[in-house]
C-alpha cells in the first residue's frame, strides 16, 4: 500500500464515531467518580482508549488474511487461558475471570472474543453454500460452546452469553434452515430448565427481580429502579453535567461502568441519549456497509462478528439500564470503564479496518 | 492462503440489508423508551429522585415546664434519644426490617405492622421505633449508618416528674398519641407524637406541647449526610406557673403517706388551689416512656385504683361535713327558728324507725342547738333539721352551695357528686322517695356524694359569706368565675363561730387546735355500710368497708385564706385520721407566712431548681425507686 492510499484507504469516519463515543465515556466517568474514592478513573480509561487505538492501527495494517491463518493458534491459545483463568486468575465481583499480566488486570474472556469472531470468520469463510447444513450447524455449536462453558464455569453468564452472538450472525447470515431454527428453538426450551437448574441463586433472583419487580423490591430490582429514576429524572435536557443526583450520590450502582448510560441520560437527558444512540447506530451501520463491501467472504464474517458483538451489547446495556432486560454485567462498549472491554472494541474495530483498507485487494 | 479466493460465492445482500433495518429499528425502539422515561414520565421520576437524596429528620420540640406559684420547677424536661425508622424511601425500609428487627430487639412481625400502619402518613413522618433508645441500641445504630440508612436517632426531650407519685395527679403525665386521638385532632397530631394524657398535661396540652420542627438533608446512597437543605426550627411548649405551693405540696403529700385518701387546700379568696394531693400515685416517671403493658395492667386493676384523682373523682358520702350545708339551709330558709333546739338522748326515732347519734354508745347530748350541734356533731339535731326543712329544700340549698355539679377545675375528668332529690330519686331510679331518707341525708349519708374539692369549695365558700371561687390550678389566669349565693352575715357569723368551736372549743376536733391560729373546721365519718352488715362481713374485706374519714378545715375565722379539705379511705373518724392533715398544712401555711413577713422564704427560692431526689417524701408503702427507667422499659415497647 502506498502512503496516499492509506489515508485515503483509512476509515476516518469510523474512528472518529468510536472516539466521539469513547469521549463521552471518559466524560460520564470523570463525572460520576470525581468526587469518590475512585477519582481520576478517567485519566486511565484515556490512557486504555489510547492504547486501544494503537493497537486499532496496528490491527489495520495488519491483513487480516494472516490473521485468519492464524485463527486455529488463536482460538486454543484462548481457550488455553479460559482454562488458566479458571486455576491462577483472582476473583474480582464475583468472577474468576481476571489474569494478571506484567502488572495489569485483564478479563481474557474479552480477548476469546475475538478469537471466536476470527475463528468463526474462518469457518464461514469455507462454507462455500447459502445454506447452512447440520454438520456444519454443529460444529459451529462446538466452536462457540467450549468458551462459553469455560466462561460459564468463571461463573460469568453476562460474557459468556456475549459470545453467542458472533456465531448466531454467521449462522443467520449463511443461511439458517428452517427446520434448523425449529430445531434449535426445541432444544433451548428442553435445555432451559436444566440451565435454570445451574444458575446461581443470586441470578435467579435477578430474574425474579426482573419478572416481577413489584414483589422484589430489593437489591436487583433496586438497582434496576435506581436507573430508571437516573434516566427518568434527567429529562429532556439533563440535570447538567456533574449535577445528577443519582449519579453524584451515588444512586446509581456502577455508574462508571455497566451504568454508565445511565447516568449519561441523567445529566445530559434524553439530547445526550438522542446524541449517544445516533452514534452508535451510525459506527453499526458503518460496520454493517463495511461487511458489504468486504473484499470476500471472510472478511465479510469478520466485520459481521464484530457488529454482532458490539451490537448485543449495546442491546442488552441500554435495555438493561431502561429497564427493559434483568440485570446483567454486561459493559458499555467504548463508554463503560474497562481496560480489557476497551481494548477488546478497538482491537475488533482494528480488525473491521483491515477488512477494510483490503477491500479491492481482489 | 489462495483457498480463501476460490470460489468466492457472494451472499444474497438482502440479509445484510435486514441487519442494517434491525440496527436502526431497535435504535428507534430504545429511544421511544427513553422518551417514555425522560419526558413523559419525567416528573414521577424527578420526585423519586428527590425523596432519594433528600432526608428529613424531625426537630422534636420540648415540653413547657411546670412551675409552682413561686417559680420552683415541678415537672421538667431531661434530654433522651428515640429510635426512628425514616420512611423516606420506602423500599429502604422494606429491605432495612429483618437486620432492624435482629439489631434492636423488636420482632419483625410487629415492626411490618407498624410500617403498615404508617403507610397512610405523609412519607417525611417517620415512624418512632423506641422512644427511649439503650446505650446497646445506639451503639447498634452508629454502627450500621451505612446499611441501614433508615435508622435514625433523634434527641428528644423526656418528661421528668418528681419521684414517688409527688404531684402526680396534677401533673398528670404525657404519652404517646393514640390513633384514636390524631383522628379527632384534626391533623394537629402526628403518630409518635407525646401528647397529655392525663392531668394539666392533657387540659393545658396545647400550652405545654411545642411544634416540632424538621430539617431536611441531602444524603448519599450510603444515607450519609452530605449537605443540609433547609431547617425549620422546633418551636419549644410554653411553661406553664401553677398556683401550688411547693411548700404546701409537700406537707400534704407528707401528711397523707401510706393511707389512701386525698387533700384539697385553696385559698378560699381566689380559687387558687394550694397544694393537691391523693394517694396511693404512681410515680407519673414510668409513663415518660412507652409503659409495659403488665405494669399498666397493674395500675389498672390495683384495688386501691392508685390512678384515681381522688381529689376530683372519689364521689363518697361527706357525712357531717355536710351538716354545715344543713345550717345553711336550716338559717337562710328560716324554715326553723335559729334558736331551734333537740334533747339527744342517743337514739331518735322517724317515721318508725330508729336513728343513733354519733355518741349513742356514751348516752346523749342533752339540750342541742345549733352551735353545739355543729361543734359536737350532734346528729340527733340535724335528723330533726332535716325533717323539718325536707329533702327538698336540702337539695335546693346544696346544689346553691355548689354540691352535685363539677367546680369547673382546670383538670380533666372532675366528678360532679350527687345531691339526692325526690325529683332525682324519681327520674333516675324511678322509685318514690320515702322520708327517712332524708333523715338520713341530713348528716351527709344516704346517695349524697361530695368530692374533697366540692368540700373545699363549698365550705370555703360558706366561710367566705357566700362567694364561690371557680378552683384553678393555672397562676395568673385572668378573671376567675365565681358563683355567688350571697349569706347574711349573721349566717355567716354563727357558722364561722361553730366551725371555729369545732376545733377550740372542745369540738370533734379540738385535738388539732393550733396556738395562735383560727383554725376551724368540721369533721366528718361516713359509714360505708350499716352497724349491723359490719358484723356480717369481716377480715380483709371489712377493712375496705370501715368509715371514711373528712375534715375540712380553714383558717382564719373570717374572711379566710386558706380552706383545706382532707379525705382519708377506712380512716374511721374524721377526727383522729383527716383532721391532722388538714392541720399539717394549715400550720405549714402559717409558717410560711410569718417567715416570709421576716423577709426568709421567697428570696431563697426563687426560681431554684429542684435537686435530682426531690422530693424528699417518705412513703412507707412503696420504696423509692432507684433505678434508672431505661432498664425498666426499654425492653419492650408495648402501649397500654
Amino acid at each position: 500500500m502506498k502512503e496516499r492510499s492509506w489515508i485515503r484507504d483509512f476509515d476516518w469516519w469510523l474512528l472518529g464515531l468510536a472516539l466521539a463515543i469513547a469521549a463521552l465515556g471518559i466524560l460520564e466517568i470523570y463525572s460520576a467518580t470525581h468526587n469518590g474514592n475512585l477519582a481520576g478513573l478517567h485519566w486511565k480509561q484515556l490512557s486504555w482508549v489510547g492504547v486501544g487505538v494503537l493497537c486499532l492501527l496496528a490491527l489495520a495494517f495488519v491483513n487480516y488474511h494472516s490473521i485468519l491463518d492464524q485463527a486455529p493458534v488463536l482460538y486454543l491459545l484462548g481457550l488455553a487461558s479460559l482454562v488458566a483463568v479458571l486455576f491462577f486468575g483472582h476473583t474480582r465481583f464475583g468472577s474468576k475471570s481476571w489474569l494478571v499480566i506484567g502488572g495489569v488486570n485483564l478479563q481474557v474472556s474479552e480477548f476469546m472474543k475475538l478469537a471466536i469472531i476470527v475463528a468463526l470468520a474462518r469457518f464461514f469463510g469455507e462454507v462455500r453454500t447459502d445454506r447452512l447444513l447440520l454438520p456444519d450447524l454443529v460444529r459451529v455449536a462446538v466452536l462457540t460452546g467450549v468458551p462459553v462453558g469455560l466462561v460459564l464455569l468463571q461463573p460469568d453468564f453476562g460474557t459468556a452469553m456475549m459470545m453467542i452472538p458472533a456465531a448466531l450472525m454467521g449462522v443467520y447470515l449463511t443461511g439458517l434452515q428452517w427446520k434448523h431454527a425449529l430445531a434449535l428453538v426445541l432444544l433451548a426450551v428442553v435445555l432451559l430448565p436444566v440451565g435454570w437448574s445451574l444458575l446461581k441463586p443470586y441470578q435467579k433472583e435477578r430474574i425474579f427481580t426482573f419478572l416481577r419487580p413489584d414483589e422484589h423490591p430489593q437489591s436487583a430490582g433496586y438497582q434496576t429502579l435506581q436507573s430508571k429514576i437516573a434516566v427518568g429524572s434527567g429529562g429532556f435536557w439533563g440535570k447538567g453535567f456533574g449535577k445528577g443526583s443519582q449519579n453524584q450520590l451515588g444512586f446509581v450502582p456502577v455508574r462508571w461502568s455497566d451504568f454508565i448510560f445511565a447516568a449519561l441520560a441523567e445529566e445530559m437527558g434524553f439530547s445526550g441519549v438522542l446524541l449517544t444512540l445516533l452514534l452508535y447506530m451510525a459506527l453499526l451501520l458503518r460496520l454493517v456497509q463495511h461487511a458489504q463491501r468486504a473484499g470476500d467472504r471472510a472478511g465479510m464474517f469478520i466485520v459481521m462478528g464484530v457488529t454482532a458483538i458490539l451490537g448485543f451489547h449495546i442491546l442488552i446495556n441500554v435495555a438493561m439500564v431502561i429497564g427493559y432486560m434483568p440485570v446483567t454485567g454486561i459493559p458499555l462498549p467504548l463508554m463503560s470503564y474497562g481496560g480489557s472491554a476497551t481494548l477488546f472494541v478497538f482491537m475488533a474495530l482494528g480488525l473491521v479496518m483491515s477488512v477494510r483498507m483490503r477491500r479491492f485487494v481482489n | 492462503m489462495a483457498y480463501w479466493f476460490e470460489n468466492e460465492h457472494r451472499l444474497p445482500g438482502s440479509r445484510l440489508a435486514f441487519v442494517s433495518y434491525l440496527i436502526v429499528g431497535v435504535t428507534l425502539l430504545f429511544l421511544l423508551g427513553f422518551w417514555k422515561l425522560q419526558v413523559v414520565e419525567s416528573d414521577y421520576y424527578s420526585e423519586l429522585a428527590e425523596r432519594n437524596r433528600i432526608r428529613t429528620i424531625p426537630l422534636i420540640a420540648a415540653r413547657g415546664r411546670m412551675l409552682d406559684r413561686e417559680g420552683r420547677v415541678l415537672v421538667d424536661n431531661y434530654p433522651s434519644f428515640s429510635v426512628l425508622l425514616l420512611r423516606d424511601d420506602e423500599t429502604e425500609v422494606e429491605r432495612s426490617l429483618p437486620e432492624v428487627s435482629a439489631g434492636l430487639g423488636i420482632p419483625l412481625e410487629e415492626l411490618q405492622a407498624q410500617v403498615e400502619a404508617a403507610r397512610k402518613m405523609p412519607r417525611f413522618q417517620p415512624i418512632v421505633l423506641k422512644p427511649e433508645a439503650s446505650p446497646a441500641d445506639i451503639a447498634f445504630i452508629e454502627a450500621h449508618r451505612a446499611d441501614l440508612p433508615a435508622l435514625e436517632l433523634i434527641m428528644v426531650h423526656r418528661r421528668r416528674y418528681p419521684r414517688d407519685g409527688f404531684l402526680a395527679h396534677v401533673a398528670g403525665y404525657v404519652g404517646e398519641v393514640s390513633d384514636l386521638e390524631i383522628e379527632r385532632s384534626n391533623g394537629r397530631y402526628r403518630p409518635g407524637n407525646i401528647i397529655g394524657k392525663s392531668g394539666l398535661e392533657r387540659q393545658y396540652n396545647s400550652v405545654l406541647m411545642g411544634t416540632d420542627g424538621l430539617r431536611r438533608v441531602i444524603v448519599n446512597s450510603l444515607g450519609r449526610e452530605v449537605g443540609r437543605l433547609d431547617q425549620k426550627e422546633a418551636i419549644p411548649g410554653k411553661p406553664i406557673q401553677l398556683t401550688i405551693d411547693y411548700d404546701l405540696q409537700v406537707v400534704a403529700e407528707a401528711a397523707l403517706a401510706g393511707q389512701k385518701g386525698a387533700v384539697v387546700a385553696l385559698d378560699p379568696r381566689t380559687g387558687e388551689v394550694l397544694a393537691m394531693a391523693s394517694h396511693p400515685a404512681p410515680d407519673s416517671n414510668i409513663f415518660a416512656v412507652r409503659v409495659p403493658r403488665e405494669q399498666w395492667r397493674e395500675l389498672n386493676e390495683d384495688l386501691d385504683r392508685p390512678l384515681l384523682n381522688r381529689a376530683i373523682q372519689a364521689q363518697l358520702a361527706p357525712g357531717s361535713v355536710f351538716k354545715i350545708v344543713m345550717a345553711v339551709a336550716m338559717l337562710e330558709s328560716k324554715a326553723i327558728p335559729e334558736d331551734f333546739t333537740v334533747f339527744c338522748s342517743g337514739i331518735a326515732d322517724f317515721y318508725g324507725r330508729p336513728f343513733r347519734c354519733h355518741v349513742y354508745k356514751k348516752g346523749g347530748h342533752g339540750v342541742v342547738g345549733l352551735h353545739r350541734g355543729i361543734v359536737q356533731s350532734c346528729d340527733i339535731f340535724f335528723y330533726n333539721v332535716g325533717k323539718r326543712l325536707g329533702i327538698h329544700r336540702i337539695a335546693y340549698y346544696s346544689t346553691a352551695l355548689g354540691l352535685g355539679q363539677k367546680t369547673g377545675i382546670d383538670l380533666p375528668g372532675e366528678e360532679a357528686g350527687l345531691v339526692p332529690s325526690s325529683e332525682w330519686k324519681r327520674r333516675v331510679l324511678k322509685q318514690k322517695w320515702y322520708p327517712g331518707e332524708t333523715i338520713s341525708v341530713a348528716i351527709g349519708q344516704g346517695a349524697t356524694m361530695t368530692t374533697p374539692l366540692q368540700l373545699a369549695h363549698t365550705i370555703g365558700g360558706i366561710a367566705m359569706g357566700g362567694v364561690f371561687k371557680q378552683p384553678h390550678l393555672l397562676l395568673n389566669r385572668g378573671n376567675v368565675a365565681e358563683t355567688r349565693f350571697p349569706l347574711s352575715e349573721a349566717t355567716t357569723a354563727k357558722l364561722t363561730q361553730a366551725m371555729f368551736g369545732v376545733v377550740n372549743e372542745g369540738g370533734t376536733a379540738a385535738s388539732v387546735r393550733l396556738e395562735g391560729i383560727e383554725f376551724c373546721g368540721k369533721t366528718g365519718t361516713a359509714q360505708l355500710i350499716s352497724a349491723e352488715g359490719m358484723k356480717k362481713v369481716a377480715g380483709k374485706a371489712a377493712k375496705r368497708l370501715t368509715d371514711n374519714a373528712w375534715f375540712v378545715g380553714y383558717a382564719p375565722r373570717t374572711r379566710p385564706e386558706i380552706v383545706v379539705a382532707a379525705l382519708v379511705e377506712h380512716g374511721e373518724h374524721g377526727s383522729t385520721a383527716a383532721a391532722p392533715v388538714a392541720r399539717d398544712i394549715i400550720k405549714a401555711y402559717y409558717e410560711k407566712k410569718s417567715a416570709r413577713s421576716k423577709q426568709q422564704f421567697t428570696v431563697q427560692y426563687k426560681f431554684h431548681e429542684l435537686p435530682a431526689d426531690a422530693p424528699t417524701v417518705e412513703r412507707r408503702s412503696v420504696p423509692a425507686s432507684q433505678g434508672a427507667p431505661v432498664e425498666l422499659l426499654a425492653g419492650r415497647r408495648n402501649r397500654p
